[in-house]
C-alpha cells in the first residue's frame, strides 16, 4: 500500500463529505492510514469503515452518496483544470498500446462535446473497457500535461456499462494564418518498421530500435501564424499530398535524383511558406492534425478595416 | 495553453512603424534570451512577417556574399533585409529572384547603429518566398487590423488615470522610450488600405462613409 493510494482514497472520501462535514483530506488519510498500516485492514474495508464513520457523523444514509459521491457530471470538453473529481458518460473511441506495465489501459473516450485521453492504472484492478463500449465512469480524476487534459481512472472509480449508444462529438478546430515555418522532420521521412513503433528515424536510427531499414512516409510539421498566436499543424501523408500535389512516389523520385531527401522539404517550403491557409482537424497535444486544408486565395475586403481605421 | 514552449508570434507591421522601432531589449539577463524590438504602437517583436514588393537586390558583401533586399509596402516605405552565409536559403533567394516580385518574408528584427549614431532597423530573414498579389493584399488588410488593435490597446492604456487599471506594459514602455505619436501609424494603415481600395474595385465605387 503506497501513500499515494491512501491519498487518492482519502481525497475521494473527502469529496463525498466536504460539503457536509468540516474535515480535511489529511484527517481522512490519517484514519485510513491507521486502519491500513497499523491494523492491517484491507484498503476496501478501511474505506468502508471510514465512510461509515463519516455517514454517522453527517447523519446521512449510505444511499445518499451517489455512486462516486456528489461529483459533478461533466462533458469532457468542459474539463479545464487538473485534479478535479468528476463523473462522465463516455464512449471508448480508441484504445492505445500501453507503454508501461503500470498502465492497464490507455486511449481516447468521448461524449457529445468531444474526446479526451483516459488512463486506467493496473493497480486499480478495474474491469476492462471495450472499444466502442459506452460507460458511466464515476469518480475519475482529471489531469493536465502541457495544456492537454486527460482523465484517470483509479481504484475508487465505478464503471457502469450502459446499453445506449453515444454520438461522439467532433472536437476539431479551425485555424487560419500564414504558414511561417515548415519545421525539420518534414517532407520525405523514414519511419521505424517495427510493429507499433512508427518513430521517425534520425540518420537511419530509431531511438528505440537502433539502426533499421526505414519505411518512407510524407509529412509536414508546419506553423500557422495569424499575428496574434501560433498553431503547430501536422499534415500526414494524405494531407501533405493534397496540399503540395507531390505524391510519396514523386517525392522518392525527387530524393533519388538529388541523392538527398531534404530536397523534398525544400521544394515544399518554396511552394507553401508565406501563403495563408485555413486548416481544420482535431487537436493532439499542442498540434492540430490537418484533416482539411484550404489556401486562402480570395480577395479580401479592405472596406470594413478602412472604416475602422478612419474612426479611431 | 501557456504551458507549452512557445514560439514567438510573427508581428504584422508596416515599414513606417518597423523602421521607427529602434529600441531593443531583453526580458531576462540570460545570454540566450530573445532580443525584442519595441514597436512604437506598444508591442514587442522578436519575429515579423511581411509581404511586399521586392524592388532591388544587391550583394553588398566585401569578402563573402552578403545580400541586401529592399521590400516596399503599399505606402512606398521600405523594409531592408540582409542575408549572408548563416542564412543560406534566404541569401540564395535574394541571389536568384528577379525584381520586381511579390515576396513573403519571415524574419527577425535587427538593429544597427551607424557611425553617425543613427539606428537602422532591418530584417534577418528566416525564409523568403515568392507569392501572388492576392497574398500581398491579404497581408495589407491583416497588418492594418493588427496595427489598429495595437493602437486601440495603446490608447486604452493611456486613457486610464489609474496605472494599475490598464497594465499595457509595452505601450507604457513605448510612451517612455519614443516621442512618436501613434497617429502616424494609424495614417500608415489608412494609406495602405486606401491603396488597395484604389486598385481593383472599379465595380463598386467606394461609399462615402465619413
Amino acid at each position: 500500500m503506497t501513500e499515494s493510494d491512501l491519498h487518492t482514497q482519502a481525497a475521494a472520501i473527502h469529496d463525498q463529505f466536504s460539503d457536509r462535514l468540516e474535515i480535511t483530506v489529511a484527517d481522512v488519510e490519517e484514519r485510513l492510514d491507521t486502519l491500513v498500516n497499523e491494523y492491517q485492514v484491507p484498503l476496501d474495508e478501511a474505506r468502508r469503515s471510514v465512510t461509515n464513520t463519516y455517514l454517522d457523523e453527517a447523519g446521512m444514509e449510505r444511499d445518499q452518496l451517489s455512486g462516486g459521491g456528489g461529483n459533478e457530471h461533466v462533458q469532457v470538453a468542459d474539463v479545464d483544470a487538473p485534479e478535479e473529481w468528476v463523473d462522465v458518460t463516455v464512449k471508448v473511441v480508441d484504445l492505445w498500446e500501453a507503454r508501461s506495465d503500470a498502465v492497464a489501459q490507455v486511449g481516447l473516450v468521448g461524449d457529445e462535446s468531444g474526446t479526451i485521453k483516459f488512463t486506467k492504472w493496473s493497480k486499480s484492478e478495474l474491469p476492462e473497457l471495450e472499444a466502442g463500449g459506452v460507460y458511466e465512469l464515476r469518480n475519475v480524476v482529471t489531469d493536465e500535461y502541457q495544456g492537454q487534459f486527460s482523465i484517470k481512472l483509479n481504484r475508487t472509480t465505478v464503471i457502469e456499462e450502459l446499453e445506449e449508444d453515444l454520438e461522439v462529438g467532433d472536437d476539431s478546430v479551425e485555424v487560419e494564418g500564414a504558414l511561417v515555418d515548415i519545421q525539420s522532420g518534414s517532407g520525405l521521412i523514414k519511419r521505424c518498421p517495427e510493429e507499433e513503433c512508427t518513430r521517425v528515424l534520425q540518420n537511419g536510427r530509431c531511438s528505440e530500435h537502433g539502426e533499421v531499414e526505414g519505411e518512407f512516409d510524407l509529412r509536414i510539421k508546419g506553423v500557422l501564424d495569424d499575428g496574434e498566436a501560433v498553431t503547430e499543424v501536422i499534415f500526414d501523408q494524405e494531407a501533405t499530398e493534397a496540399l503540395t500535389g507531390i505524391t510519396l512516389e514523386e517525392a522518392q523520385e525527387m530524393a533519388m535524383d538529388a541523392l538527398d531527401t531534404t530536397v523534398v522539404a525544400d521544394e515544399m517550403r518554396g511552394d507553401l511558406l508565406g501563403r495563408y491557409y485555413r486548416v481544420t482537424g482535431p487537436t493532439f497535444g499542442r498540434y492540430v492534425l490537418a484533416d482539411d486544408c484550404e489556401e486562402l486565395t480570395g480577395t479580401v475586403d479592405a472596406e470594413a478595416t478602412l472604416i475602422k481605421a478612419r474612426s479611431i | 495553453m501557456s504551458s507549452a514552449p512557445t514560439r514567438e508570434v510573427a508581428r504584422r507591421v508596416f515599414a513606417r512603424e518597423f523602421n521607427d522601432a529602434t529600441y531593443t531589449f531583453k526580458e531576462s539577463d540570460d545570454e540566450r534570451a530573445p532580443v525584442y524590438v519595441l514597436l512604437p504602437t506598444g508591442e514587442r517583436a522578436n519575429r515579423v512577417f511581411v509581404v511586399g514588393t521586392l524592388t532591388e537586390t544587391e550583394d553588398v558583401g566585401e569578402d563573402a556574399e552578403y545580400w541586401q533586399g529592399r521590400v516596399v509596402d503599399p505606402n512606398g516605405d521600405t523594409f531592408f533585409m540582409y542575408a549572408g552565409q548563416y542564412q543560406p536559403d534566404a541569401a540564395a533567394m535574394l541571389r536568384d529572384l528577379e525584381p520586381p516580385a511579390y515576396v513573403a518574408v519571415v524574419g527577425k528584427p535587427r538593429t544597427y547603429e551607424t557611425d553617425e549614431g543613427e539606428v537602422n532597423v532591418s530584417i534577418r530573414p528566416e525564409s523568403i518566398t515568392e507569392v501572388t498579389e492576392a497574398v500581398r493584399d491579404r497581408w495589407v488588410v491583416e497588418t492594418a487590423e493588427r496595427t489598429l488593435d495595437r493602437i486601440e490597446a495603446f490608447d486604452a492604456g493611456e486613457g486610464g488615470a489609474d496605472p494599475a487599471a490598464a497594465p499595457n506594459e509595452y505601450a507604457a514602455m513605448a510612451a517612455e522610450r519614443y516621442d512618436l505619436p501613434v497617429e502616424n501609424y494609424r495614417r500608415a494603415a489608412v494609406d495602405a488600405l486606401e491603396s488597395l481600395e484604389g486598385e481593383g474595385t472599379e465595380a463598386d465605387p467606394a461609399p462615402a462613409d465619413d
